[in-house]
């Protein structure tokens, strides 16, 4: 099971996240189609050839609302992420006001 | 998820922009990472386990806590203003960590192991720590801080915040890069108060400028926010009533003020009423929140703010003297003494439970098996949510059996004219088990002003179970540095002026 606080990458692009909040069903989380793995397994970092979308974009914040699953990308790259195969969409922003 | 990933975002995401300018020296986001990883290697070669800050707001502060975090130690931000006994038994608690310190405490303070704030970066910048290990960073489970609560209750807390509290706290209230270009953050907090240490985090994650001013003066501050064109500022309430009074009716004149925040302790209505006055194109925020729960836990947000002032309902005006609503990730519930949660609004004891909530003091943790965390306040939540704070449990007084708030009480009394600060106490009494006394400081010579007419324009506008039984009138109270008054103290000093049964509505002075 996954858990908040976990950080992973994609095993193919320069893609990093932290699992901002934790799904509630097991789940798996890719990357235009390779499982993330751990921040310490071995990454090629060649990215995906003719990945589809945007990529993920650095502070951003994805979801999958079917599980409530967030993450925050704490690294850019092309790649495309999903859960289960559900793309994952980004979450709009509201800042609070500045309290500090 | 440790909060050197924060700052490694913000050195790729926006490295160029300066992070944080003080006393003529300035920092950007890449210069912090560098600096970050050299302090690392320095706290490797000599086999630190912790770094203590005994500092000013300076750009070694941010270097201090992000090479801690970078080797996986705790960073210990100790008030400079303790006296020598008190740091040195903090210190003591700390054998092995590197000291970050002002010179002035240099030539005694553990020499062997302290660094000056300015040799400390001069060091570190001419890569003099270069050729030691690089010890493995800090992760999500791993103490990032450790802060000694202000202790107005007695002996300071050490409570303990992770690196996941901490990094929550930012995630849940923080957009990544928010901040445009030009905007800038004027710092008066100490580097010891856990406001300090939040804006510090929450500025550097939006990509905000920090301009720290150390020693606080409502001339300077209006005079950097100016020279500076600060758009973001944060004060706490004593402060605030310094700048109202020292514009003395005058508009503030800081165009480029965008939000002014205040917390750290609660904030007279009269105060922020004529500061909403002075600062009229200026949003306010209170922000409500404990060390335990990394910081702010509940806001109050420019658009309340001026909701409140301009509501004719009393339910809306009176959410100006509330903290707002909790933000995302943060749960509240009101409960009573046995632990159910109360009816509707009624008042009880507040509990928080979220992933920035630590509630752990060195290594003992205070929440119960839920997740709650006891934070020791009371207040209730009204029912759009607005939570209501009357102040720490253990300062309610309970006369003949009925609770009452002092806060509600002092309220009143600052609403008064010639009174310009007013705390209540319990005093020890034989037949009602508490008697309600009042120490006020007035404006000028107050015009005559006698302790029985508080007494009656306090029973004018409230029960009489509410009414003091004694008004002594101080030249000031005692406040932590960050504006919390110390009860204790002032009870101390009224307990020994005035004889149980005494004279009760006599002019009480504190003994010196």
């Amino acid at each position: 099971m996954l858990k908040a606080g976990l950080r992973l990458a994609c095993p193919d692009c320069p893609i990093e996240v932290v699992l901002v909040k934790a799904p509630t069903d097991e789940v798996e989380l890719t990357c235009s189609g390779s499982p993330l793995v751990d921040m310490d397994s071995p990454r090629s970092l060649g990215g995906h050839p003719g990945a589809e979308g945007d990529g993920a974009l650095l502070g951003k914040r994805y979801v999958d609302e079917a599980t409530d699953l967030e993450v925050l990308c704490t690294k850019a790259g092309p790649g495309q992420l999903a859960c289960d195969g559900r793309v994952l969409g980004i979450r709009g922003a509201k800042p609070l006001p500045s309290s500090d | 998820m440790d909060l050197n990933l924060l700052l490694d975002m913000a050195a790729s995401g926006h490295g160029d922009r300066p992070a944080v300018s003080a006393g003529g020296e300035s920092l950007t986001y890449t210069d912090l990472g560098r600096l970050a990883a050299a302090g690392a290697e320095l706290i490797g070669r000599i086999g630190a386990d912790a770094v203590v800050y005994v500092g000013p707001s300076h750009p070694a502060f941010p270097v201090a806590l992000f090479a801690a975090g970078a080797a996986g130690v705790p960073f210990i931000p100790l008030n400079y203003r303790l006296g020598r006994d008190q740091l040195e038994a903090l210190l003591a608690a700390h054998p092995h960590a590197l000291v970050v310190t002002d010179e002035k405490w240099i030539s005694d303070l553990r020499p062997e192991w302290s660094r000056p704030v300015t040799t400390f970066l001069a060091s570190l910048q001419a890569g003099e720590s270069s050729g030691g290990g690089v010890p493995s960073p800090g992760e999500a489970d791993d103490v990032a801080v450790v802060l000694y609560t202000s202790g107005t209750s007695g002996t300071p807390k050490a409570a303990l915040l992770r690196h996941r509290n901490l990094a929550s706290y930012v995630f849940s209230t923080v957009e990544f890069g928010q901040a445009a270009e030009e905007e800038a953050a004027l710092v008066t907090v100490p580097t010891y108060h856990i406001a300090g240490l939040a804006n510090l985090l929450s500025n550097l994650y939006a990509g905000r400028r920090i301009v720290y001013l150390e020693n606080f003066d409502p001339e300077a501050w209006l005079e950097t926010i100016r020279t500076e064109n600060i758009t973001q500022a944060m004060v706490v309430p004593t402060m605030m009533a310094r700048v109202v009074r020292f514009l003395d009716g005058a508009d503030a004149e800081v165009p480029s003020l965008r939000t002014l925040a205040y917390g750290g302790a609660r904030m007279p209505i009269p105060v922020l009423e004529e500061a909403l006055a002075r600062f009229a194109d200026t949003g306010f925020v209170n922000a409500y929140g404990l060390t335990e729960t990394s910081s702010t836990i509940a806001l109050l947000g420019p658009d309340d703010h001026r909701a409140g002032l301009l509501a004719d309902q009393p339910e809306a005006r009176a959410r100006l003297g509330s903290v707002g609503r909790v933000i995302p990730g943060v749960e509240v519930e009101v409960r009573d003494e046995n632990g159910s949660p109360t009816p509707g609004q009624e008042p009880g004891l507040i509990f928080l439970r979220g992933d920035q909530v630590s509630g752990e003091y060195a290594g003992v943790s205070v929440l119960d098996a839920e997740g709650w965390f006891p934070t020791g306040d009371r207040g209730w939540v009204d029912e759009e949510g607005y939570l209501f704070i009357e102040g720490r449990a253990d300062d309610t007084i309970i006369r003949g059996g009925e609770n009452i708030s002092p806060a509600e009480i002092e309220d009143v009394l600052m609403e008064h004219p010639a009174v310009a600060d007013a705390a209540v106490v319990g005093l020890p009494d034989d037949e009602w088990g508490q008697r309600i006394a009042a120490v006020v400081t007035i404006e000028d010579d107050g015009n005559g002003l006698a302790p029985e007419d508080l007494i009656e324009w306090v029973r004018g506008r409230l029960r009489s179970s509410k009414t003091p039984d004694l008004v002594a009138f101080w030249p000031e109270l005692p406040r932590t540095p960050t504006g919390k008054l110390l009860r204790r103290q002032i009870l101390a000093d009224l307990s020994a002026t005035v004889s149980s049964g005494g004279s009760a509505k006599a002019e009480g002075r504190p003994v010196s």
